[in-house]
């Protein structure tokens, strides 16, 4: 038998059935990208529903695994709180961005208040229109029969084009966005080690990019974008005086509106393809697509977690979670948490009640673009039934290192014409 | 059995047999009521079973508690009027409720 380097040795991850309960750490980006954080989590729910570990890259957390109980911690605002950090890992003091996703109340709810009509459905209905031509026009364009990146020709396209739209930048700036995107969410807060001043560094041209069009949109009538209505709110109106509150919101806004979606889209279609009787049940009957997506949105979970931090200390299922200790929400576990969810390890289009999902948060800090997003992946499957008789995987998936987002940065397709 | 009477934004009703003890978001959804989500399943948690109580029926139905109010403070279509049906248990002294359903759940 062939010796494994090291390198692959380093890179094997564990059984973990094989590991000892109390030292299990689901928080290591590589189980994500390796996609073998399930029989991690099934372990979890299992033997420990509600788990602290010691020691990690990121210090000692509690790990919540089990739906209902994800519901009851991100419904008490009051006692886990989301101030300055909501993923895993801490930001440095001098690189923390203010975001009201990472706000307690009142601050949260006032700066959420004045953006979100952006995303209401009254507005979105009116970018109805213009979202099917634009999606339609991307696929009347992508190469046939011939393999492609669908995560780059489709799922990042519709994306940065829908986040454009709701920023209302110039068209031919919208690149900007996924790039910006990308750069915040590689962070070592996640578990990716890269240099942090370079990303924050990037980051300020972001702020200044933004910074010009608030000046502009102030002097101009109020309007639905983000910025403008930022600009324009009575709350909100001087967060241009406080650099890093802006950039935390625009990174918020950003990231909320890039990766999510982008790895719905892409998940839509490795999906159908490794579940070919759905893929049949959808294309015999195309009004499952709203139910299918919920349940794209369920089986994928874009954001694997969310984090809150004890307040005081609260008695929790027999554990007692201390003042001031991490308490991550793991979505991606709830998410497949049988007591919940039928048969939660497949991909079933026509679920009963799929709309009952954790991907989107509950509580007040509930996603703000959830229609946003279900609109977009709703258009996309109707227009490609119209064009496509098959979208055919045909390479192995890769995945990103990270435990935050759970995305794909390769799905190689071909599509094939009807 | 409870009668309750929905109305959909376009003005469609759907009148429904309630039982006392389950919540007006529960009488909604085994009854087929569109335009009721539910997303959370009834934890006051997702703001998706939105509706408008008839004025008349306001004593009746009671006020909306703290974490109620935090949920639908960031509706576009709040009301006075307005409350979570998952938070409303239906009583025989309900009987005859009317509410209304807003534009959009959000």
């Amino acid at each position: 038998m062939k010796e494994k380097t090291d390198v692959e040795e380093k890179n094997v991850i564990p059984d973990p059935w094989s590991l000892p309960l109390e030292t299990l750490d689901v928080s290591k980006a590589e189980i994500f990208q390796s996609n073998q954080h399930g029989e991690y989590f099934r372990r979890l729910r299992q033997e420990s529903p509600v788990h602290f570990c010691q020691e990690s890259q990121f210090g000692p957390f509690w790990s919540i695994t089990k739906f209902n109980d994800i519901v009851a911690i991100d419904s008490d605002h009051k006692r886990f709180s989301s101030d300055t950090n909501i993923v895993i890992g801490d930001a440095l003091p001098e690189l923390v961005t203010p975001m009201f996703i990472a706000m307690d109340e009142p601050k949260h709810g006032v700066q959420r208040k004045t953006v979100q009509p952006a995303v209401a459905p009254t507005q979105l209905s009116e970018l109805e229109v213009l979202i099917r031509q634009r999606v339609g026009y991307i696929l009347d364009s992508l190469p046939v029969n011939e393999e492609f990146n669908w995560v780059e020709l489709v799922s990042k396209e519709i994306t940065t084009q829908m986040l454009a739209t709701l920023f209302d930048i110039p068209f031919e700036d919208r690149h900007l966005l996924p790039y910006w995107s990308d750069v915040a969410t590689t962070s070592e807060t996640v578990g990716i080690e890269v240099d942090m001043n370079e990303r924050q560094r990037v980051l300020e041209e972001c702020l200044a990019y933004f910074s010009k069009l608030w000046h502009e949109r102030a002097a101009e009538p109020r309007k639905f974008d983000f910025i403008s209505l930022f600009a324009h709110g009575e709350e909100t109106k001087n967060m241009i005086n406080d650099p890093m509150e802006f950039l935390g919101n625009l990174i918020l806004l950003i990231v909320g509106g890039n990766d999510t979606t982008r790895n719905s889209i892409s998940a839509g279609v490795v999906e159908l393809n490794r579940n070919p009787k759905e893929y049949d049940k959808l294309k015999s009957d195309p009004s499952l697509i709203p139910n299918m997506v919920s349940e794209i949105i369920r089986y994928q979970t874009p954001l694997g977690h969310m984090r809150r931090t004890a307040l005081e200390d609260v008695e929790f299922k027999g554990h007692t979670i201390h003042k001031g200790d991490k308490v991550v929400m793991w979505y991606v576990s709830g998410n497949r948490d049988e007591e919940v969810i039928e048969n939660p390890d497949a991909f079933i289009i026509d679920r009963n009640k799929a709309r009952h999902h954790l991907s989107f948060g509950f509580g007040i800090h509930r996603c703000m673009g959830n229609r946003v997003g279900e609109m977009q992946l709703r258009i996309l499957w109707e227009e490609i039934l119209k064009r496509f008789d098959r979208i055919e995987l045909t390479g192995e998936p890769e995945r990103v290192l990270s435990n935050f987002v759970m995305g794909y940065s390769k799905v190689p397709v071909v599509v094939h014409k009807k | 059995m409870v009668k309750v009477v929905f109305i959909e934004h376009d003005g469609n009703s759907h009148e429904v047999n309630a039982y006392a003890g389950e919540s007006l978001m529960e009488a909604a959804v085994s009854n087929n009521v569109p335009g009721i989500d539910a997303d959370c399943g009834g934890n006051c948690a997702c703001a998706t079973c939105h509706v408008f109580i008839n004025p008349e029926w306001i004593s009746k139905v009671g006020e909306r508690r703290e974490m109620e109010s935090s949920m639908l403070e960031f509706s576009e279509n709040l009301k006075p009027t307005s409350r979570l049906a998952c938070q409303i248990e239906v009583s025989e002294e309900l009987d005859g409720l009317i509410v209304e359903l807003p534009e959009a759940q959000y």
